[in-house]
């Protein structure tokens, strides 16, 4: 089982969601944690994890020996993401463009590019209150999350629930986190800022297959416009955490809910029971 | 000479597209024969500048005229040697008309921030 928790919005309460299910659940089953917001993972802060090892990240740049090349433009008509270009007698390489896919190797006639290993970022692993944990850390100033997120989930272990702490956002980072799970928990605000930003994760869970169930957090503000649109959709408000000045002050010391607040862990248990059962029901809620 | 000139259409009296890679149209002006030549560009989802870059070079353009732009379409311009005038506003027409009367200064640096990624 794998539950993506994912937003759209930033600051909507992935990780107060994410922490918390794990912790409320590692009682009675095998959890593993995965922080995928490679560009600021912050659920460390809640679960203080152990780091026990970590491993290195990277992407193959093509680099070009110009002795041999012969300016035919070949590596750029095929690449996807124009981050090789031949400009007259010069070829430029890209390298915060490039996806590190070597079809530009691949296409060169005469054997010019080599390529050349670049870290992308690290992958730590370790133990955070009894059960696994894992983070990637995107070094500063690179640009692709994805292969870090990636490398994330190749280390899942079937046999366990993992807790995928999606980045926000709906781009490809984020559909890395979400794509391969059984459910993703979509945390959300009333407002309309929260509204927007939730069709379009909505829109990136469904183009993937994932089925949804909404979370919404600060519940009490704002208008109703997210409960008309998910009525509307058919797409079940699987939780609603209040806005409440406990809960922030909690949240604001990197103390779990359920540590502080033991009705939490079970509104979390019950959060857990009825969205897989729902699925098991309905092979899919859509 | 051969000049460059990005627009949201194919005519003199369209207006100036501001965004170098992303622009509809590269209008290519030849200053002897005043001969105009539209090239449509189909932007991809990535890259946008780099591509856009190696049509202007590709198509003989010595400089282009535009809004702004970005540090990677300024890295392959550079690299094929196309003076960049950057801030054009109003039509194609007031754009040649500008480069004429020495009125634009070349840009040293990119313009507009990346999108890379």
């Amino acid at each position: 089982m794998r539950i993506t928790i994912a937003s759209g919005k930033g600051g909507t309460g992935k990780t107060t969601v994410a922490t918390n299910l794990g912790l409320a659940l590692a009682d009675d089953r095998p959890v593993q944690f995965l922080d995928c917001d490679v560009e600021e993972p912050n659920a460390h802060i809640f679960l203080k994890p152990r780091i026990e090892r970590t491993k290195s990240v990277e992407k193959l740049l093509p680099r070009v020996d110009e002795a041999k090349c012969t300016y035919c433009g070949e590596c750029a008509k095929a690449c996807e993401f124009n981050a090789i270009a031949v400009i007259g007698k010069k070829v430029i390489v890209y390298d915060e463009l490039c996806h590190g896919c070597g079809l530009c190797r691949m296409v060169c006639p005469v054997g010019a590019i080599s390529e050349v290993p670049h870290e992308l970022g690290v992958i730590e692993y370790g133990v955070a209150r009894g059960f696994p944990f894992s983070r990637g850390l995107l070094n500063l100033g690179e640009a692709m999350a994805t292969p870090l997120i990636h490398e994330l989930k190749q280390g899942i272990d079937p046999d366990s629930l993992a807790i995928l702490d999606a980045p926000p956002g709906t781009g490809c980072p984020t559909i890395a986190a979400i794509q391969g799970a059984d459910l993703a928990l979509l945390v959300t605000e009333p407002t309309p800022f929260g509204l927007h930003d939730l069709r379009a994760a909505v829109g990136v869970a469904r183009s993937v297959g994932v089925p949804i169930g909404v979370i919404i957090n600060r519940d009490g503000i704002g208008d109703d416009m997210v409960e008309r649109y998910c009525a509307d959709e058919g797409i079940p408000i699987v939780m609603r955490i209040p806005f409440d000045r406990e809960i922030a002050r909690l949240y604001s010391q990197g103390i779990p809910l359920v540590d502080a607040l033991p009705e939490w862990r079970d509104r979390f248990r019950a959060l857990y029971d009825t969205t897989t059962m729902k699925l098991a029901r309905e092979d899919g809620v859509k | 000479m051969k000049i460059c000139i990005t627009a949201k259409g194919t005519g003199l009296n369209d207006p100036i597209d501001p965004h170098f890679g992303r622009a509809a149209y590269f209008l290519f002006y030849d200053t002897e024969t005043e001969a105009l030549d539209a090239v449509a560009n189909s932007p991809g989802a990535h890259g946008a500048g780099v591509q856009a870059a190696q049509i202007v070079a590709g198509n003989g353009a010595k400089a282009v005229i535009t809004g702004s732009v970005g540090p990677n379409a300024h890295r392959g311009l550079a690299a094929a040697g196309v003076e960049i005038y950057i801030g054009a506003q109003g039509t194609v027409a007031d754009a040649i008309a500008d480069y004429k009367a020495g009125k634009f200064s070349r840009a040293a640096g990119p313009s507009g921030k990346g999108h890379g990624g």
